[in-house]
């Protein structure tokens, strides 16, 4: 995801040399002043300088499953990488854990794991498991050295793990996704990827490299990690890996564009005026982001097939938590829990599914609502929980104009308005959602709602706010209500399926 | 040896610093005898000159998440834009009662409303309302939905309204609900209808 900063500084070039009259203590003083402060003030500026460009990125490990794709924190303790194993096994079946003094027991499925807090052993299946480290605890969270994923899961999952740890990439089950990269026959200026899989990489440039970075596709590396082309204008690609993501970095001589096809499985890079217009056919009028700087992905042409039929939101992220459920109890969690439930709901139901939020990151609407436009879905799903009244609500959004679509101008959308011509299937989907939940027994009520980034949103939006059934704020993270809701949305979007594929 | 009228000034002044003692120690007890009244932290409302009129409030419930439209008896002054003012009021002294079916934070004020011509008014709420307002997205609408009901109710000639916290925009007021937008009165008339009913 690319990072948005804000760039402050002067042009380059240009050398401001302080007056010596604008010195405070310089009035009619000309005697020589001593270099020493100047040189230590010089010496703390440079040092705090170093402090944001030396701190490390947080490490995230990526799972690739049959389940779900997904992403978690890794938190460094004592010198090693280690995991919340409950967060990682929540995202691909029913799991349970309880504390008991020093002991933490984690119930995957079926399977029993018994943990003690500072021991290099567990016990799963009343069968011991070496951990290469110290399990540890923290606020009733179990956590496993990185490193020990490769003998754990499989006990657990019943199948094979295979746990990338330089570059925190964990594939569990078949699910590489493998490629091949060739220069076409009849215009060596072009170089063709294949992939096994539809994938949806970002897109990169500097001069003479373009970077094609795979953060949700279990792309695994070629035989041989340089790739070589009889081609002047692209002479190599190289693969690498690192911090839960795949990179392909295409050296080149020329500024190139990518271009997909074949249901997102086939990537052309070529010089930017040459590839064909069917494959970077220009944009649809995309109502642009307010305040949005640094670089952005390019968009995704408009011929370009649907890679995500869904994109569910986890609402909240980093540090604004969202609602104080309870004081130990965030939103920005709850809804989190919820999204990957969701996606595994809404996949194991043949509909491919983005979770926009799949970490405790922080994003601005903006950002959101310009994820989720790029990304071309049929409908996107925003999820809040809320203390406050029982059962659930599903919004769209309320508009801030009465005629909306006065607002655009001939094919570019109004940003506070995007979401005018999407109103009617934004409101059959929140009905449709609203009649699955009632037929889960659930109380449901669906509303208009100010609520962004549904405004910005170009396909259909809705947003489900889910509270607990009862005065119990505490069973929003109950494992049965939370499947009881995710199931009844995803039943929701699949029965109108047809009308949201339909939609424009 | 202590002259006469030196020992007669002086025990003069001890017998007067006796007394005042005396007096400030019953004073004291009486202070403490005496109940203080609990700090009032509702909106200190100028007073009005005007009659009093009955005006429509449209309050929220949170228990069953509705809005329900009130009457209530509230003096009203001859200008527009105070009629504005103190209609809100009466609706924020309705949610700082102890019994508010929608509590707002204590402290919570309409610092002032614009009405610009044509059919635009700027409701400009204080800090302690929005820093303190519960976060949820029902909670947040059932509070905008009240306050913006409620004027254009009993305002004719309103068509958009925009909400500012302490005179500058916010971008939400809880975390949900947006008040970056304005907000078009005939389509809050339309929420009002949905959250008037608990379907």
């Amino acid at each position: 995801m690319p990072s948005i900063s804000r760039r402050v500084g002067r042009a380059p070039g240009h050398l401001v040399v302080p007056s010596p009259a604008a010195h405070p203590c310089s009035c009619g003083d000309n005697r020589p002043r001593h270099p020493w402060p100047r040189f230590f003030s010089l010496l703390t500026m440079l040092l705090f300088l170093c402090i944001p460009l030396c701190a490390a990125p947080e490490k995230h490990l990526s799972v690739y499953s049959t389940a779900a794709n997904y992403s978690l924190p890794i938190v460094q303790r004592q010198g090693r990488d280690y995991i919340g194993l409950l967060e990682l096994l929540e995202p691909l079946g029913t799991v349970s854990a309880k504390t008991d003094g020093l002991h933490w027991r984690l119930h995957y499925n079926n399977i029993l794991g018994e943990f003690t807090v500072d021991k290099t052993r567990a016990r799963i299946q009343g069968r011991d498991a070496d951990l290469s480290a110290k399990f540890l605890m923290e606020n009733g969270r179990g956590l496993v050295p990185l490193a020990s994923l490769n003998s754990l899961l499989p006990r657990f999952l019943g199948g094979p793990a295979n746990l990338h740890e330089e570059s925190a990439r964990l594939f569990i089950g078949n699910v590489a996704t493998h490629f091949t990269a060739l220069v076409a026959p009849e215009d060596p200026a072009h170089l063709v990827f294949q992939f096994t899989a539809p994938v949806n990489p970002s897109v990169a440039t500097e001069p003479g490299k373009l970077h094609l970075t795979f953060s949700h596709e279990p792309l695994t590396a070629p035989a041989s990690p340089t790739l070589t082309f009889a081609s002047k204008t692209i002479p190599s690609a190289a693969y690498s890996e690192g911090n839960g993501a795949a990179e392909i970095t295409v050296t080149t001589n020329v500024p190139l564009m990518a271009g997909f096809s074949n249901d997102g499985r086939t990537i052309t890079l070529a010089p930017a005026k040459s590839l064909p217009a069917a494959t970077v056919a220009s944009k649809p009028a995309m109502p642009a982001p307010q305040n949005v700087q640094g670089a952005q992905s390019p968009p995704i042409p408009s011929s370009a097939p649907r890679r995500y039929f869904a994109v569910v939101d986890a609402s909240h992220g980093g540090a604004d938590r969202g609602e104080a459920l309870s004081p130990t109890l965030a939103e920005k969690d709850v809804t989190l829990a919820f999204a990957r439930r969701l996606r595994q709901e809404l996949e194991s139901r043949g509909i491919s599914t983005l979770v926009l939020r799949d970490s405790d990151a922080n994003l601005s609407l903006d950002d959101r609502a310009f994820f989720a436009n790029t990304t071309h879905a049929a409908v996107y799903i925003a999820l809040h929980a809320a203390s406050s009244g029982h059962g659930v609500r599903v919004y769209t959004a309320l508009l801030p104009y009465a005629n909306a679509t006065d607002d655009d101008r001939g094919p570019f959308r109004s940003w506070p308005t995007a979401q005018a011509s999407s109103i009617p299937t934004s409101q059959a989907a929140a009905a449709s959602v609203a009649e699955a939940l009632k037929k889960g027994e659930i109380t449901v009520r669906t509303l208009t709602a100010p609520l962004r980034p549904l405004n910005n949103i170009v396909t259909a939006a809705i947003a489900v706010e889910v509270a607990p059934p009862a005065s119990d704020v505490s069973s929003l993270t109950a494992p049965d209500y939370q499947q009881l809701i995710a199931g009844a949305v995803a039943n929701g979007i699949v029965a109108i399926r047809a009308q949201l594929a339909a939609a424009p | 040896m202590i002259p006469r009228h030196f020992f007669i000034a002086l025990s003069i002044l001890l017998a007067a610093v006796l007394g005042m003692s005396i007096y400030v120690w019953h004073m004291r007890g009486r202070a403490a005898a005496t109940p203080v009244p609990s700090a009032n932290t509702g909106p200190v409302v100028a007073p009005v000159a005007g009659n009093t009129e009955r005006v429509t409030l449209y309050v929220a419930y949170d228990d069953i998440g509705i809005l329900r439209a009130q009457p209530a008896q509230v003096p009203l002054p001859s200008v527009r834009q105070q009629r504005a003012e103190e209609v809100l009021r009466a609706l924020i002294t309705l949610y700082l009662d102890k019994s508010s079916p929608h509590p707002l934070p204590p402290g919570s004020d309409i610092r002032s409303i614009y009405l610009v011509d044509p059919g635009l008014a700027v409701i400009d709420i204080n800090a302690a309302f929005a820093d303190g307002h519960r976060s949820g997205v029902l909670a947040e609408e059932l509070t905008v939905a009240s306050l913006i009901q409620t004027l254009s109710a009993n305002i004719p000639g309103i068509l958009k309204v925009k909400i500012l916290v302490e005179g500058r925009q916010r971008e939400t007021l809880a975390g949900h609900a947006d008040l970056s937008n304005f907000f078009d009165v005939s389509a809050i008339n339309q929420l009002s209808s949905q959250l008037q009913s608990t379907q």
